[in-house]
Protein backbone atom coordinates (compact mmCIF):
# COMPACT_ATOMS: atom_id res chain seq x y z
CA UNK A 1 0.00 0.00 0.00
CA UNK A 2 1.54 3.48 -0.77
CA UNK A 3 1.73 6.56 1.33
CA UNK A 4 -1.28 8.13 -0.08
CA UNK A 5 -3.87 5.60 0.58
CA UNK A 6 -2.69 4.11 3.78
CA UNK A 7 -3.10 7.72 4.86
CA UNK A 8 -6.80 7.92 3.20
CA UNK A 9 -7.66 4.79 5.18
CA UNK A 10 -6.84 6.01 8.30
CA UNK A 11 -8.70 9.70 7.71
CA UNK A 12 -11.76 7.11 6.60
CA UNK A 13 -11.61 5.13 9.66
CA UNK A 14 -11.00 8.43 12.13
CA UNK A 15 -13.97 9.40 10.29
CA UNK A 16 -16.33 6.76 10.96
CA UNK A 17 -15.23 6.40 14.20
CA UNK A 18 -16.50 9.93 15.02
CA UNK A 19 -19.60 9.02 13.39
CA UNK A 20 -20.24 6.61 16.00
CA UNK A 21 -19.47 8.52 18.70
CA UNK A 22 -21.52 11.13 17.31
CA UNK A 23 -24.28 8.65 16.52
CA UNK A 24 -24.01 6.85 20.47
CA UNK A 25 -23.49 9.97 22.45
CA UNK A 26 -26.86 11.13 22.51
CA UNK A 27 -27.82 7.44 24.23
CA UNK A 28 -25.43 8.20 27.22
CA UNK A 29 -26.41 11.93 27.04
CA UNK A 30 -30.05 9.93 28.06
CA UNK A 31 -28.69 7.92 30.68
CA UNK A 32 -26.48 10.53 32.14
CA UNK A 33 -29.60 13.27 31.74
CA UNK A 34 -31.66 10.91 33.96
CA UNK A 35 -28.71 11.27 37.07
CA UNK A 36 -28.42 15.19 36.80
CA UNK A 37 -30.60 18.04 37.72
CA UNK A 38 -32.59 19.96 35.05
CA UNK A 39 -29.75 22.81 35.23
CA UNK A 40 -27.08 20.08 35.22
CA UNK A 41 -28.42 19.13 31.89
CA UNK A 42 -28.87 22.14 30.40
CA UNK A 43 -25.64 23.43 31.36
CA UNK A 44 -24.07 20.92 29.30
CA UNK A 45 -23.26 18.37 32.00
CA UNK A 46 -21.94 15.05 30.53
CA UNK A 47 -20.84 13.32 33.81
CA UNK A 48 -23.56 11.51 36.31
CA UNK A 49 -24.78 12.66 39.07
CA UNK A 50 -26.23 12.06 41.79
CA UNK A 51 -30.41 13.25 41.29
CA UNK A 52 -31.59 9.74 39.61
CA UNK A 53 -33.82 8.76 42.68
CA UNK A 54 -34.94 12.46 42.88
CA UNK A 55 -35.86 12.47 38.99
CA UNK A 56 -37.35 8.69 39.55
CA UNK A 57 -40.02 10.09 42.40
CA UNK A 58 -40.97 13.01 40.93
CA UNK A 59 -41.39 11.59 37.41
CA UNK A 60 -43.81 8.95 39.42
CA UNK A 61 -45.35 11.95 41.17
CA UNK A 62 -46.38 13.39 38.21
CA UNK A 63 -47.33 10.99 35.72
CA UNK A 64 -49.51 8.13 36.36
CA UNK A 65 -46.34 5.59 35.03
CA UNK A 66 -47.78 2.62 35.31
CA UNK A 67 -51.04 3.38 33.79
CA UNK A 68 -48.89 5.03 30.69
CA UNK A 69 -46.90 2.23 30.08
CA UNK A 70 -50.11 0.23 30.51
CA UNK A 71 -51.35 2.56 27.57
CA UNK A 72 -48.33 2.16 25.60
CA UNK A 73 -47.52 -1.70 25.37
CA UNK A 74 -51.33 -2.38 25.11
CA UNK A 75 -51.91 -0.35 21.78
CA UNK A 76 -48.28 -1.57 20.46
CA UNK A 77 -49.29 -5.20 20.73
CA UNK A 78 -52.64 -5.15 20.05
CA UNK A 79 -51.86 -3.10 17.21
CA UNK A 80 -49.32 -5.21 15.90
CA UNK A 81 -51.19 -8.58 16.09
CA UNK A 82 -53.84 -7.13 14.45
CA UNK A 83 -51.90 -5.66 11.52
CA UNK A 84 -50.16 -8.73 11.53
CA UNK A 85 -53.01 -11.19 10.97
CA UNK A 86 -55.47 -8.91 8.31
CA UNK A 87 -52.00 -7.84 6.87
CA UNK A 88 -50.92 -10.80 6.06
CA UNK A 89 -54.16 -12.69 5.42
CA UNK A 90 -54.37 -10.19 1.81
CA UNK A 91 -50.64 -10.74 1.32
CA UNK A 92 -51.26 -14.50 1.34
CA UNK A 93 -54.51 -14.02 -0.63
CA UNK A 94 -53.24 -11.58 -3.05
CA UNK A 95 -50.18 -13.96 -4.46
CA UNK A 96 -51.42 -17.37 -3.60
CA UNK A 97 -54.81 -16.63 -5.61
CA UNK A 98 -53.80 -15.06 -8.70
CA UNK A 99 -56.18 -13.22 -11.05
CA UNK A 100 -56.17 -10.30 -13.10
CA UNK A 101 -58.90 -7.89 -11.27
CA UNK A 102 -57.00 -8.50 -7.82
CA UNK A 103 -53.75 -8.05 -9.58
CA UNK A 104 -55.37 -4.62 -10.82
CA UNK A 105 -56.75 -3.95 -6.79
CA UNK A 106 -53.20 -4.69 -6.03
CA UNK A 107 -51.84 -2.30 -8.11
CA UNK A 108 -53.98 0.22 -6.83
CA UNK A 109 -53.02 -0.14 -3.42
CA UNK A 110 -49.63 0.58 -4.17
CA UNK A 111 -51.28 3.62 -5.73
CA UNK A 112 -52.35 4.57 -2.36
CA UNK A 113 -49.26 3.79 -0.03
CA UNK A 114 -47.63 7.55 -1.50
CA UNK A 115 -50.33 9.45 -0.27
CA UNK A 116 -49.68 10.67 2.57
CA UNK A 117 -51.31 10.33 6.19
CA UNK A 118 -51.86 14.17 6.40
CA UNK A 119 -54.03 14.12 3.38
CA UNK A 120 -56.35 11.80 5.39
CA UNK A 121 -55.88 13.07 8.92
CA UNK A 122 -58.59 15.60 8.87
CA UNK A 123 -61.03 13.18 7.52
CA UNK A 124 -60.14 10.40 10.31
CA UNK A 125 -60.47 12.88 13.13
CA UNK A 126 -64.42 14.18 11.72
CA UNK A 127 -65.01 10.56 11.21
CA UNK A 128 -63.56 9.21 14.83
CA UNK A 129 -65.40 12.45 16.34
CA UNK A 130 -68.69 11.39 14.38
CA UNK A 131 -68.71 8.26 16.07
CA UNK A 132 -67.65 8.45 19.58
CA UNK A 133 -64.67 6.65 19.77
CA UNK A 134 -62.64 9.41 20.85
CA UNK A 135 -60.01 9.04 23.35
CA UNK A 136 -60.04 5.01 23.25
CA UNK A 137 -57.48 2.44 22.53
CA UNK A 138 -59.58 1.31 19.06
CA UNK A 139 -58.96 5.08 17.61
CA UNK A 140 -55.39 4.59 17.83
CA UNK A 141 -55.27 1.49 16.79
CA UNK A 142 -57.98 1.01 13.72
CA UNK A 143 -56.80 3.94 10.83
CA UNK A 144 -53.03 1.45 11.38
CA UNK A 145 -54.07 -2.01 10.80
CA UNK A 146 -54.69 -2.49 7.36
CA UNK A 147 -50.97 -1.69 6.34
CA UNK A 148 -50.20 -1.52 2.53
CA UNK A 149 -46.91 -1.94 3.55
CA UNK A 150 -47.44 -4.86 5.26
CA UNK A 151 -49.46 -6.53 2.64
CA UNK A 152 -46.88 -5.93 0.10
CA UNK A 153 -43.75 -7.37 2.56
CA UNK A 154 -46.27 -10.42 3.26
CA UNK A 155 -46.97 -10.38 -0.68
CA UNK A 156 -43.68 -10.76 -1.56
CA UNK A 157 -42.78 -12.94 1.10
CA UNK A 158 -45.18 -15.42 0.15
CA UNK A 159 -43.63 -15.88 -3.23
CA UNK A 160 -40.67 -17.78 -1.28
CA UNK A 161 -43.64 -20.64 0.60
CA UNK A 162 -43.44 -23.65 -1.69
CA UNK A 163 -46.47 -24.30 -3.37
CA UNK A 164 -45.64 -28.47 -2.61
CA UNK A 165 -46.88 -27.45 0.56
CA UNK A 166 -49.87 -26.59 -0.36
CA UNK A 167 -50.43 -30.00 -2.71
CA UNK A 168 -49.58 -31.78 0.14
CA UNK A 169 -51.77 -30.17 2.50
CA UNK A 170 -54.53 -29.96 0.14
CA UNK A 171 -54.05 -33.61 -0.52
CA UNK A 172 -54.50 -34.79 3.27
CA UNK A 173 -57.87 -32.41 2.75
CA UNK A 174 -57.27 -29.87 4.61
CA UNK A 175 -59.34 -26.37 3.62
CA UNK A 176 -58.23 -23.24 2.66
CA UNK A 177 -58.05 -21.61 5.98
CA UNK A 178 -56.29 -24.86 7.53
CA UNK A 179 -53.68 -24.54 4.89
CA UNK A 180 -53.20 -20.86 5.98
CA UNK A 181 -52.94 -21.25 9.86
CA UNK A 182 -51.42 -25.00 10.19
CA UNK A 183 -48.52 -24.35 7.63
CA UNK A 184 -48.34 -21.41 6.41
CA UNK A 185 -47.88 -19.35 9.18
CA UNK A 186 -45.54 -21.62 10.47
CA UNK A 187 -43.32 -22.00 7.69
CA UNK A 188 -43.28 -18.30 7.50
CA UNK A 189 -42.39 -17.85 11.28
CA UNK A 190 -39.60 -15.35 10.61
CA UNK A 191 -41.34 -13.89 8.03
CA UNK A 192 -43.75 -13.27 10.67
CA UNK A 193 -40.87 -12.34 13.54
CA UNK A 194 -39.39 -9.57 11.25
CA UNK A 195 -42.38 -7.69 10.33
CA UNK A 196 -43.78 -8.08 14.36
CA UNK A 197 -40.33 -6.50 15.22
CA UNK A 198 -40.73 -3.39 12.79
CA UNK A 199 -44.75 -2.97 13.31
CA UNK A 200 -44.00 -2.99 17.47
CA UNK A 201 -41.58 0.28 16.92
CA UNK A 202 -43.80 2.12 14.79
CA UNK A 203 -46.98 1.43 17.10
CA UNK A 204 -44.52 1.82 20.00
CA UNK A 205 -43.32 5.14 18.50
CA UNK A 206 -46.00 6.55 17.19
CA UNK A 207 -46.74 10.08 17.48
CA UNK A 208 -49.36 12.39 15.47
CA UNK A 209 -52.32 9.96 15.05
CA UNK A 210 -52.16 9.45 19.34
CA UNK A 211 -51.76 13.14 19.69
CA UNK A 212 -54.73 14.25 17.62
CA UNK A 213 -57.36 10.85 19.20
CA UNK A 214 -55.70 11.14 22.73
CA UNK A 215 -57.36 13.98 24.74
CA UNK A 216 -56.87 12.60 28.29
CA UNK A 217 -53.50 12.01 30.51
CA UNK A 218 -55.16 8.54 31.78
CA UNK A 219 -55.39 7.73 27.76
CA UNK A 220 -51.82 9.03 26.59
CA UNK A 221 -48.73 6.77 25.63
CA UNK A 222 -45.72 7.46 27.24
CA UNK A 223 -44.51 9.05 23.27
CA UNK A 224 -47.02 11.84 24.39
CA UNK A 225 -46.00 11.76 27.61
CA UNK A 226 -42.06 12.88 27.09
CA UNK A 227 -43.27 15.50 24.39
CA UNK A 228 -45.78 17.62 26.62
CA UNK A 229 -43.22 17.39 29.22
CA UNK A 230 -40.61 18.44 27.16
CA UNK A 231 -42.34 21.57 25.63
CA UNK A 232 -43.76 22.91 29.25
CA UNK A 233 -42.64 26.32 29.40
CA UNK A 234 -39.74 25.27 31.57
CA UNK A 235 -39.29 21.79 31.21
CA UNK A 236 -37.76 19.97 33.58
CA UNK A 237 -35.10 17.97 31.57
CA UNK A 238 -34.22 15.29 34.64
CA UNK A 239 -37.43 13.80 34.82
CA UNK A 240 -38.20 13.52 31.20
CA UNK A 241 -34.79 11.90 30.71
CA UNK A 242 -35.96 9.54 32.90
CA UNK A 243 -38.96 9.09 30.73
CA UNK A 244 -37.17 9.02 27.79
CA UNK A 245 -35.22 6.26 29.10
CA UNK A 246 -38.04 4.42 29.97
CA UNK A 247 -39.73 5.41 26.39
CA UNK A 248 -36.67 4.06 24.51
CA UNK A 249 -35.77 1.11 26.39
CA UNK A 250 -38.44 -1.66 25.05
CA UNK A 251 -37.20 -0.65 20.84
CA UNK A 252 -33.77 -1.00 22.24
CA UNK A 253 -34.42 -3.87 23.68
CA UNK A 254 -36.07 -5.58 20.90
CA UNK A 255 -33.14 -4.48 18.73
CA UNK A 256 -30.18 -5.93 20.58
CA UNK A 257 -31.50 -9.17 21.26
CA UNK A 258 -33.18 -9.63 17.54
CA UNK A 259 -30.93 -7.03 15.51
CA UNK A 260 -30.51 -9.70 12.47
CA UNK A 261 -34.35 -9.98 12.15
CA UNK A 262 -34.72 -6.39 12.49
CA UNK A 263 -32.80 -5.67 9.88
CA UNK A 264 -34.02 -8.35 7.79
CA UNK A 265 -37.91 -6.56 8.71
CA UNK A 266 -36.54 -3.51 7.49
CA UNK A 267 -35.31 -4.31 4.29
CA UNK A 268 -37.91 -7.25 3.53
CA UNK A 269 -39.93 -4.73 1.30
CA UNK A 270 -37.40 -4.19 -1.10
CA UNK A 271 -36.47 -7.71 -1.72
CA UNK B 1 -67.59 -28.32 -16.05
CA UNK B 2 -65.50 -29.47 -13.04
CA UNK B 3 -62.48 -27.04 -14.04
CA UNK B 4 -64.66 -23.81 -13.89
CA UNK B 5 -66.29 -24.69 -10.66
CA UNK B 6 -62.63 -25.06 -8.70
CA UNK B 7 -61.55 -21.60 -10.46
CA UNK B 8 -64.84 -19.98 -9.22
CA UNK B 9 -63.96 -21.19 -5.98
CA UNK B 10 -60.69 -20.50 -6.29
CA UNK B 11 -61.35 -17.15 -6.97
CA UNK B 12 -64.03 -16.76 -4.16
CA UNK B 13 -61.57 -17.72 -1.77
CA UNK B 14 -58.86 -15.18 -2.91
CA UNK B 15 -61.60 -12.54 -2.26
CA UNK B 16 -62.00 -13.84 1.04
CA UNK B 17 -58.27 -13.35 2.05
CA UNK B 18 -57.75 -9.85 0.92
CA UNK B 19 -61.43 -9.18 2.13
CA UNK B 20 -61.04 -7.61 5.84
CA UNK B 21 -57.83 -5.71 4.38
CA UNK B 22 -59.90 -4.24 1.79
CA UNK B 23 -62.62 -3.56 3.57
CA UNK B 24 -60.61 -1.55 6.26
CA UNK B 25 -58.37 0.76 3.41
CA UNK B 26 -61.79 1.08 2.00
CA UNK B 27 -63.03 2.76 5.31
CA UNK B 28 -59.64 3.92 6.88
CA UNK B 29 -57.63 5.01 3.86
CA UNK B 30 -59.46 5.39 0.27
CA UNK B 31 -62.43 7.14 1.54
CA UNK B 32 -60.70 9.66 3.90
CA UNK B 33 -58.62 10.33 1.13
CA UNK B 34 -61.98 11.27 -1.55
CA UNK B 35 -62.89 13.24 1.45
CA UNK B 36 -60.32 15.54 1.82
CA UNK B 37 -60.00 15.94 -1.59
CA UNK B 38 -63.70 17.14 -1.47
CA UNK B 39 -63.02 18.67 1.46
CA UNK B 40 -60.19 21.06 0.18
CA UNK B 41 -63.46 22.35 -1.96
CA UNK B 42 -65.16 23.22 1.11
CA UNK B 43 -64.78 26.69 2.71
CA UNK B 44 -66.03 27.97 6.44
CA UNK B 45 -65.14 27.26 9.99
CA UNK B 46 -65.87 24.56 12.35
CA UNK B 47 -68.50 22.56 11.19
CA UNK B 48 -69.98 24.83 8.56
CA UNK B 49 -69.14 24.15 5.07
CA UNK B 50 -70.47 25.57 1.46
CA UNK B 51 -68.99 25.22 -1.56
CA UNK B 52 -66.28 27.71 -2.58
CA UNK B 53 -64.50 26.46 -5.81
CA UNK B 54 -61.30 27.35 -5.99
CA UNK B 55 -61.74 29.98 -3.00
CA UNK B 56 -59.10 27.87 -0.76
CA UNK B 57 -56.75 27.22 -3.38
CA UNK B 58 -56.84 31.33 -4.11
CA UNK B 59 -56.08 31.79 -0.30
CA UNK B 60 -53.10 29.64 -0.31
CA UNK B 61 -51.33 32.02 -2.63
CA UNK B 62 -52.25 35.08 -0.44
CA UNK B 63 -51.29 33.34 3.03
CA UNK B 64 -47.84 34.16 3.74
CA UNK B 65 -48.10 31.71 6.47
CA UNK B 66 -48.67 28.56 4.23
CA UNK B 67 -45.76 30.05 1.59
CA UNK B 68 -43.56 30.01 4.80
CA UNK B 69 -44.59 25.95 5.97
CA UNK B 70 -43.88 25.54 1.73
CA UNK B 71 -40.42 27.15 1.46
CA UNK B 72 -39.21 26.01 4.76
CA UNK B 73 -40.50 22.22 4.07
CA UNK B 74 -38.66 22.23 0.61
CA UNK B 75 -35.64 24.11 1.78
CA UNK B 76 -35.66 20.82 4.29
CA UNK B 77 -36.10 18.94 1.12
CA UNK B 78 -33.47 20.15 -0.95
CA UNK B 79 -30.55 20.85 1.80
CA UNK B 80 -31.04 18.04 3.84
CA UNK B 81 -31.78 14.86 1.89
CA UNK B 82 -28.78 14.86 -0.10
CA UNK B 83 -26.58 15.15 2.79
CA UNK B 84 -28.25 12.38 4.67
CA UNK B 85 -28.04 10.18 1.24
CA UNK B 86 -24.12 10.97 0.28
CA UNK B 87 -23.58 10.55 4.45
CA UNK B 88 -25.43 6.87 3.97
CA UNK B 89 -23.64 6.11 1.27
CA UNK B 90 -20.30 6.92 2.08
CA UNK B 91 -20.77 5.30 5.62
CA UNK B 92 -21.87 1.97 3.69
CA UNK B 93 -18.84 2.17 1.12
CA UNK B 94 -16.10 2.43 3.86
CA UNK B 95 -17.99 -0.29 5.96
CA UNK B 96 -18.56 -2.34 2.98
CA UNK B 97 -14.44 -3.03 3.10
CA UNK B 98 -14.25 -6.13 4.72
CA UNK B 99 -10.30 -5.55 5.92
CA UNK B 100 -12.22 -3.04 7.68
CA UNK B 101 -11.50 -2.99 12.14
CA UNK B 102 -14.18 -3.25 14.04
CA UNK B 103 -16.91 -3.32 11.40
CA UNK B 104 -19.46 -4.35 13.37
CA UNK B 105 -19.31 -2.15 15.65
CA UNK B 106 -19.13 0.39 13.87
CA UNK B 107 -21.98 -0.66 11.61
CA UNK B 108 -24.48 -1.30 14.77
CA UNK B 109 -23.38 2.24 16.20
CA UNK B 110 -24.17 4.26 12.84
CA UNK B 111 -27.58 2.17 12.80
CA UNK B 112 -28.32 2.91 16.43
CA UNK B 113 -30.70 6.02 16.17
CA UNK B 114 -32.97 4.74 14.15
CA UNK B 115 -34.48 2.71 17.14
CA UNK B 116 -35.59 5.87 19.19
CA UNK B 117 -38.70 7.63 18.88
CA UNK B 118 -39.05 10.82 17.29
CA UNK B 119 -40.01 12.09 20.31
CA UNK B 120 -37.40 10.64 22.00
CA UNK B 121 -34.66 12.20 19.90
CA UNK B 122 -36.31 15.32 19.41
CA UNK B 123 -36.25 15.78 23.30
CA UNK B 124 -32.02 15.02 23.50
CA UNK B 125 -31.34 17.33 20.46
CA UNK B 126 -33.53 20.05 22.33
CA UNK B 127 -31.34 19.29 26.17
CA UNK B 128 -27.97 19.18 24.55
CA UNK B 129 -28.45 22.12 22.10
CA UNK B 130 -30.24 24.77 24.76
CA UNK B 131 -27.91 27.73 24.69
CA UNK B 132 -25.43 27.03 27.58
CA UNK B 133 -25.88 23.23 27.16
CA UNK B 134 -23.06 20.75 25.70
CA UNK B 135 -23.10 21.33 22.38
CA UNK B 136 -22.31 25.02 22.91
CA UNK B 137 -20.03 23.82 25.42
CA UNK B 138 -17.98 21.59 23.16
CA UNK B 139 -17.70 23.90 20.59
CA UNK B 140 -16.76 26.91 22.49
CA UNK B 141 -14.16 24.78 24.30
CA UNK B 142 -12.38 23.84 20.96
CA UNK B 143 -12.21 27.70 19.79
CA UNK B 144 -14.83 27.05 16.93
CA UNK B 145 -17.02 29.41 17.98
CA UNK B 146 -16.20 32.84 20.65
CA UNK B 147 -20.34 33.06 21.87
CA UNK B 148 -22.47 30.08 22.17
CA UNK B 149 -24.65 29.56 19.22
CA UNK B 150 -28.70 30.79 19.72
CA UNK B 151 -29.69 27.40 18.34
CA UNK B 152 -33.57 27.67 19.37
CA UNK B 153 -33.72 31.67 18.96
CA UNK B 154 -32.34 32.43 15.29
CA UNK B 155 -34.20 31.26 12.25
CA UNK B 156 -31.03 30.45 10.71
CA UNK B 157 -29.56 28.08 13.16
CA UNK B 158 -33.08 26.61 13.96
CA UNK B 159 -33.18 25.49 10.86
CA UNK B 160 -29.70 24.27 10.61
CA UNK B 161 -30.47 22.25 14.35
CA UNK B 162 -33.49 20.39 12.13
CA UNK B 163 -31.42 19.42 9.62
CA UNK B 164 -28.92 18.14 11.72
CA UNK B 165 -31.29 16.14 13.96
CA UNK B 166 -32.60 14.73 10.91
CA UNK B 167 -29.42 13.63 9.37
CA UNK B 168 -28.52 11.99 13.18
CA UNK B 169 -31.93 9.67 13.13
CA UNK B 170 -31.90 8.52 9.87
CA UNK B 171 -28.58 8.18 8.01
CA UNK B 172 -28.18 5.18 9.52
CA UNK B 173 -31.38 4.08 8.38
CA UNK B 174 -30.72 4.61 4.93
CA UNK B 175 -26.98 2.97 4.98
CA UNK B 176 -28.67 -0.07 5.48
CA UNK B 177 -30.15 -0.42 2.63
CA UNK B 178 -27.01 0.49 0.61
CA UNK B 179 -24.93 -2.23 2.67
CA UNK B 180 -27.46 -4.85 1.85
CA UNK B 181 -27.36 -3.69 -1.61
CA UNK B 182 -23.59 -3.87 -2.07
CA UNK B 183 -23.54 -7.00 -0.88
CA UNK B 184 -25.39 -8.12 -3.59
CA UNK B 185 -22.74 -6.96 -5.99
CA UNK B 186 -20.94 -9.96 -7.32
CA UNK B 187 -17.11 -9.43 -6.38
CA UNK B 188 -15.54 -11.10 -8.89
CA UNK B 189 -16.72 -7.42 -10.78
CA UNK B 190 -14.16 -5.72 -8.64
CA UNK B 191 -12.03 -8.28 -8.70
CA UNK B 192 -11.92 -7.95 -12.49
CA UNK B 193 -11.88 -3.85 -12.57
CA UNK B 194 -9.16 -4.04 -9.54
CA UNK B 195 -6.99 -6.41 -12.37
CA UNK B 196 -7.56 -3.65 -15.44
CA UNK B 197 -6.01 -1.37 -13.25
CA UNK B 198 -9.24 0.87 -12.28
CA UNK B 199 -8.94 3.05 -9.03
CA UNK B 200 -10.54 2.79 -5.92
CA UNK B 201 -12.48 5.64 -6.69
CA UNK B 202 -13.74 5.33 -10.60
CA UNK B 203 -14.73 1.61 -9.26
CA UNK B 204 -17.26 3.42 -6.79
CA UNK B 205 -18.47 5.85 -9.39
CA UNK B 206 -18.96 3.51 -12.50
CA UNK B 207 -19.95 -0.10 -10.49
CA UNK B 208 -21.05 0.87 -7.37
CA UNK B 209 -22.99 3.61 -7.90
CA UNK B 210 -24.98 2.15 -11.14
CA UNK B 211 -25.29 -0.94 -9.21
CA UNK B 212 -26.97 0.86 -6.60
CA UNK B 213 -29.38 2.75 -8.68
CA UNK B 214 -32.45 1.14 -7.95
CA UNK B 215 -31.69 1.43 -4.03
CA UNK B 216 -30.98 5.21 -4.05
CA UNK B 217 -34.12 5.89 -5.99
CA UNK B 218 -35.87 3.73 -3.46
CA UNK B 219 -34.65 5.43 -0.70
CA UNK B 220 -34.54 8.93 -2.45
CA UNK B 221 -38.47 8.45 -2.81
CA UNK B 222 -38.80 7.39 0.80
CA UNK B 223 -36.89 10.46 2.25
CA UNK B 224 -38.94 12.99 -0.02
CA UNK B 225 -42.09 11.41 1.27
CA UNK B 226 -41.09 11.31 5.17
CA UNK B 227 -39.27 14.90 4.79
CA UNK B 228 -42.51 16.38 3.09
CA UNK B 229 -44.52 14.83 6.01
CA UNK B 230 -41.88 16.58 8.88
CA UNK B 231 -44.05 17.00 12.10
CA UNK B 232 -42.85 15.39 15.82
CA UNK B 233 -39.33 17.34 15.27
CA UNK B 234 -40.43 20.19 14.89
CA UNK B 235 -43.49 20.16 17.05
CA UNK B 236 -40.69 18.99 19.50
CA UNK B 237 -37.37 20.37 19.55
CA UNK B 238 -38.18 24.15 17.96
CA UNK B 239 -41.16 24.21 20.33
CA UNK B 240 -41.36 26.66 22.93
CA UNK B 241 -44.88 26.44 25.41
CA UNK B 242 -46.36 24.14 23.51
CA UNK B 243 -46.44 25.70 20.14
CA UNK B 244 -44.03 23.88 17.26
CA UNK B 245 -42.64 25.30 14.04
CA UNK B 246 -40.66 28.28 16.07
CA UNK B 247 -39.06 30.60 16.54
CA UNK B 248 -41.29 32.91 14.26
CA UNK B 249 -42.52 30.44 12.11
CA UNK B 250 -39.22 29.81 10.87
CA UNK B 251 -39.14 26.04 11.63
CA UNK B 252 -42.76 25.50 10.65
CA UNK B 253 -43.67 22.68 8.27
CA UNK B 254 -46.49 21.78 5.85
CA UNK B 255 -47.95 19.29 8.31
CA UNK B 256 -47.57 21.37 11.44
CA UNK B 257 -49.25 24.16 9.76
CA UNK B 258 -52.17 21.85 8.86
CA UNK B 259 -52.39 20.43 12.51
CA UNK B 260 -52.35 23.51 13.67
CA UNK B 261 -55.25 25.26 10.98
CA UNK B 262 -57.18 21.74 12.63
CA UNK B 263 -56.73 21.59 16.10
CA UNK B 264 -54.98 24.83 17.37
CA UNK B 265 -56.76 27.53 15.10
CA UNK B 266 -60.45 27.59 14.93
CA UNK B 267 -60.50 24.80 12.75
CA UNK B 268 -60.68 25.53 9.44
CA UNK B 269 -60.78 21.37 7.70
CA UNK B 270 -61.62 22.87 3.62
CA UNK B 271 -58.49 24.86 3.98
CA UNK B 272 -56.47 22.34 5.75
CA UNK B 273 -57.35 19.59 3.63
CA UNK B 274 -56.36 22.25 1.10
CA UNK B 275 -52.97 22.21 2.30
CA UNK B 276 -52.91 18.80 2.89
CA UNK B 277 -53.66 17.99 -0.84
CA UNK B 278 -50.67 20.27 -1.92
CA UNK B 279 -48.56 17.83 -0.19
CA UNK B 280 -49.99 14.80 -2.39
CA UNK B 281 -49.06 16.58 -5.11
CA UNK B 282 -45.72 17.55 -4.68
CA UNK B 283 -45.16 13.81 -3.57
CA UNK B 284 -46.88 12.77 -7.01
CA UNK B 285 -44.57 15.26 -8.82
CA UNK B 286 -41.52 14.73 -7.18
CA UNK B 287 -41.79 10.76 -6.88
CA UNK B 288 -42.38 11.11 -10.85
CA UNK B 289 -39.15 13.55 -11.82
CA UNK B 290 -37.02 11.14 -9.45
CA UNK B 291 -38.51 7.93 -11.33
CA UNK B 292 -37.47 9.54 -14.97
CA UNK B 293 -33.80 10.99 -13.78
CA UNK B 294 -33.14 6.97 -12.90
CA UNK B 295 -34.89 6.12 -15.83
CA UNK B 296 -32.57 8.21 -18.33
CA UNK B 297 -29.42 7.62 -16.41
Amino acid sequence: MSLTSKLTSLLMQAALWLAAFISVFPFYWMIAGATNTANDITGGKFTLGSNLIPNITKFFELVDVPRIFFNSFFVAIAGTFFTLAISSLAGYGFEIFRSKTRDRVFGGLLLMLSVPFAAMMIPLFVMFSAAGIMNTYLAIILPGVASIFMIFYFRQNTKAFPSELRDAARMDGLKEWQIFIKIYIPVMRSTYAAAMIILFMTNWNAYLWPLIVLQTNEMKTIQLVVASLATAYTPDYGLIMVANVLATLPTILVFFLLQRRFVEGMLGGVK
Amino acid sequence: MPDRSTENRASLMGWAFVAPALTLLGIFMAYPILWSLYMSFQTGKGMNFKFGGFANIIRLTQDPVFLRALSNTMLFLVIQVPIMLILALLFAAALNNPKLRGRAILRTAIFLPCVTSLVAYSVLFKSMFAIDGIVNDTLMTLHIVAEPIRWMIDPFWAKVLIIMAITWRWAGYNMVFYLAAMQNIDPSIYEAARIDGVPARARFFKITIPMLKPVILFTTVLSTIGTLQLFDEVNTITASQGIGGGPADSTLTLSLYIYNLTFRFMPSFGYAATVSWVIVILVGILSWVQFQVAKDR
